[in-house]
């Protein structure tokens, strides 16, 4: 057990170093560098940059400021929104998207395991087809589609929902059964075949055999057998919410990290790029770490290697 | 003679007796052997469902590929006077043309703000989004299954230090790191077009094209790796290939003869599931904005391009919407077939 955890503890710290390194050399693939992307500034003024983001000193000299800086949580000036830090910025959009995210995933869990539980209770039947059907769709359909889909219905046509922002309950719909559509179908496809797996097991017949209420069964053998998937499914999960909040907060409009993400690679503000590159890359890589460890911990059938 | 001792050491004669006509008879195989494909062929010929996306894919792929050719107008050709049509609606300038007894081909989609087609930009973004999914994932194909084999055939330090990396790949984001290598990748590929001789192809194909290929080709080909790898480790113990090894094969052709043979259904099923990513992801990115570049159409930018006139024209949004999840729809089904069909182990 501690040897696993102090392996996938050095992989996870060895990956985010990686990714931070390939960020800071990926930037100087940009003319001008990370800082001066712009229009080309005049002598004096490039050198007054250069020195300001300490730009004329050797690459190696770079590498190691950038690195301490991280360290520190130090992630430079804004480029393009000048005077601001960017690891405020990051801050202040990471509480929106955390909440809206957090939402999401709780509405994804929350519908798909029922979900996915009821198909496997009456495989075969109509109910179960139409389940699958809805959930194999659901896989298909991208994001943006989703989100706009939802919008074209609840606020052009039928103007109910508003389309941007996020202030009140009503705001919170669409961008959330936007952002959940996607892993509520995937968690009732793996609660199916996982349920059903479960289902066939000894202990079930055992439990049937000896009397137990169909609703005891269920959940104190069945259920917790059979969510145990879903556990590993969090960690790609998460990043799935990572991602397609980008989208879903550019479509609707919302002060979030997702959609700061993406204005700043229009703007080609690069410290930003660099800044949510790396913060977002070391979120998802730690909980990917925690969501491992805690799946070995649940489920000791799992052996360490 | 039948009730003689059993346990005796006298040979039974008869035992030893030609095999009369008939005998022979009953060992004959009558009926033709099934190969691995003709099983899985035969198997996924029943299933519905995947039959039924295969005949989507190959229409989609007419529609993607014969489509522009035929068609009267092309992706990029803004034909004034007839801007922000409605599907099947004509022009002043169309219909003047229609009295006067010529036949206009009407625009079945309408046509966008700069009185493009919107139908054949439909063709054409369909076009590259299956481009983007099909060569991508042969890319994958190629880099994975190479690296897997050789990693599971070689085992030991080599294996150890070739899946080590595979790990780190493995847990680097990869929406994020994507994201990072189209924003920065286009300059030098840029300057690599303009600038150096024997590079100009890049830019009829695209630089955001070519910046996909790469960014998926670095990242993506590590879960076809592990795939690979895993098959092999079972595979390399069978006796058939003990028997090639002590028979002098060299590793290569232990490799190509025995090994890549035997994992090709798992090779076929996971890049067959691995289009509809790649194509999920190359709308994601078009839909930002960094994917494919204008007046290139793709059906994530197109999408993109009709929110921003989602109150006045909604029904734009619908073709590209509906392409999209049709293609990814049909490659998922029939990847699922191809897995129940040729690789049913795979399943769990």
């Amino acid at each position: 057990m501690g040897k696993y955890v102090a392996k996938r503890v050095l992989t996870s710290i060895l990956t985010i170093w990686l990714v931070a390194t390939i960020t800071f050399l990926l930037m100087f693939l940009v003319p001008g560098g990370p800082f001066l992307a712009e229009k080309a500034p005049s002598a004096a003024t490039l050198e007054a940059l250069n020195k300001r983001f300490g730009l004329d000193q050797p690459k190696i000299v770079q590498y190691k400021n950038y690195m301490l800086n991280l360290l520190q949580g130090e992630m430079g000036e804004s480029i393009k929104q000048r005077g601001r830090m960017v690891q405020d910025i990051i801050f202040s959009g990471f509480k929106v998207s955390a909440r809206l995210g957090g939402i999401a995933i709780l509405v994804a869990v929350c519908i798909g395991v029922p979900i996915g539980c009821i198909a496997a209770f009456n495989r075969g039947k109509w109910l179960d087809s139409l389940i699958l059907f809805f959930s194999t769709l659901g896989i298909a359909v991208p994001g943006f589609v989703v989100s706009t889909v939802l919008m074209v219905i609840f606020s052009v046509k039928l103007d109910l929902l508003p389309t941007y922002g996020l202030t009140s309950f009503a705001h919170y719909i669409m961008p959330v059964s936007a952002l959940a559509f996607y892993p509520t179908a995937y968690i009732s496809r793996l609660m199916r075949s996982s349920m059903l797996e479960v289902l066939g097991q000894d202990y079930i017949r055992t439990a049937r055999a000896k009397g137990l209420p169909q609703f005891k069964m269920i959940f104190k053998h069945a259920l917790r057998n059979a969510i145990l998937p879903v556990v590993t499914y969090l960690g790609p999960l998460l990043a799935y919410t990572l991602t397609g909040s980008v989208v879903v907060e550019k479509i609707f409009t919302i002060p979030g990290l997702g959609n700061e993400f993406i204005s700043s690679i229009i703007n080609r503000d690069y410290t930003m790029i660099m800044g949510t590159t790396i913060f977002l890359a070391t979120l998802l890589i730690i909980m990917n770490m925690l969501v491992d460890i805690a799946y070995k911990i649940i489920d000791p059938r799992i052996k360490f290697k | 003679m039948n009730n003689k001792n059993k346990l005796t050491f006298h040979l039974d004669v008869s035992d030893f007796l030609p095999a009369a006509e008939e005998e022979k008879q009953s060992l004959a195989v009558m009926r033709e052997s099934v190969s691995f494909w003709r099983d899985g062929l035969r198997r996924f010929k029943r299933n519905k469902l995947a039959m039924a996306s295969l005949v989507v894919i190959i229409l989609v792929l007419l529609f993607a590929f014969v489509g522009p050719a035929v068609y009267p107008y092309s992706y990029e050709q803004q034909i004034r006077g007839s801007e922000n049509l409605a599907p099947m609606e004509y022009s002043a300038k169309e219909l003047a043309r229609i009295e006067s007894g010529e036949s206009v081909f009407p625009h079945f989609l309408g046509t966008d703000g700069h009185g493009r087609d919107i139908m054949v930009r439909l063709m054409m973004g369909s076009r590259i989004s299956l481009l983007v999914g099909i060569i991508a994932s042969a890319l994958i194909l190629v880099i994975g299954s190479l690296y897997g084999t050789i990693a599971g055939y070689f085992g030991g330090r080599v294996d150890m230090v070739m899946m080590r990396i595979v790990d780190i790949i493995y847990t680097v984001p990869d929406i994020l790191i994507i994201i990072l290598l189209m924003v920065t990748l286009k300059y030098p590929m840029k300057n690599l077009a303009e600038n150096v001789p024997g590079f100009e192809w890049i830019n009829t194909i695209g630089v955001g094209l070519i910046c996909i290929f790469i960014v998926f080709s670095l990242l993506y080909w590590v879960g076809m790796a592990r795939i690979v790898r895993s098959q092999i480790l079972t595979i390399k113990e069978q006796e058939y290939v003990t028997a090639a090894r002590a028979l002098g094969a060299s590793h290569s052709r232990i490799i190509r003869k025995h090994l890549l043979t035997n994992v090709m259904g798992t090779l076929i099923v996971t890049t067959t599931l691995q289009i509809p990513s790649a194509i999920f992801t190359e709308s994601f990115l078009s839909f930002l904005g960094i994917g494919v570049a204008a007046p290139m159409p793709s059906l994530g930018s197109m999408a993109a391009i009709a929110i921003d006139g989602i109150y006045t024209y909604p029904y734009r949004l619908l073709a590209p919407a509906v392409m999209i999840s049709l293609i990814i729809l049909s490659f998922n089904l029939l990847g699922d077939g191809l897995r129940d069909a040729f690789d049913p182990k795979l399943k769990n």
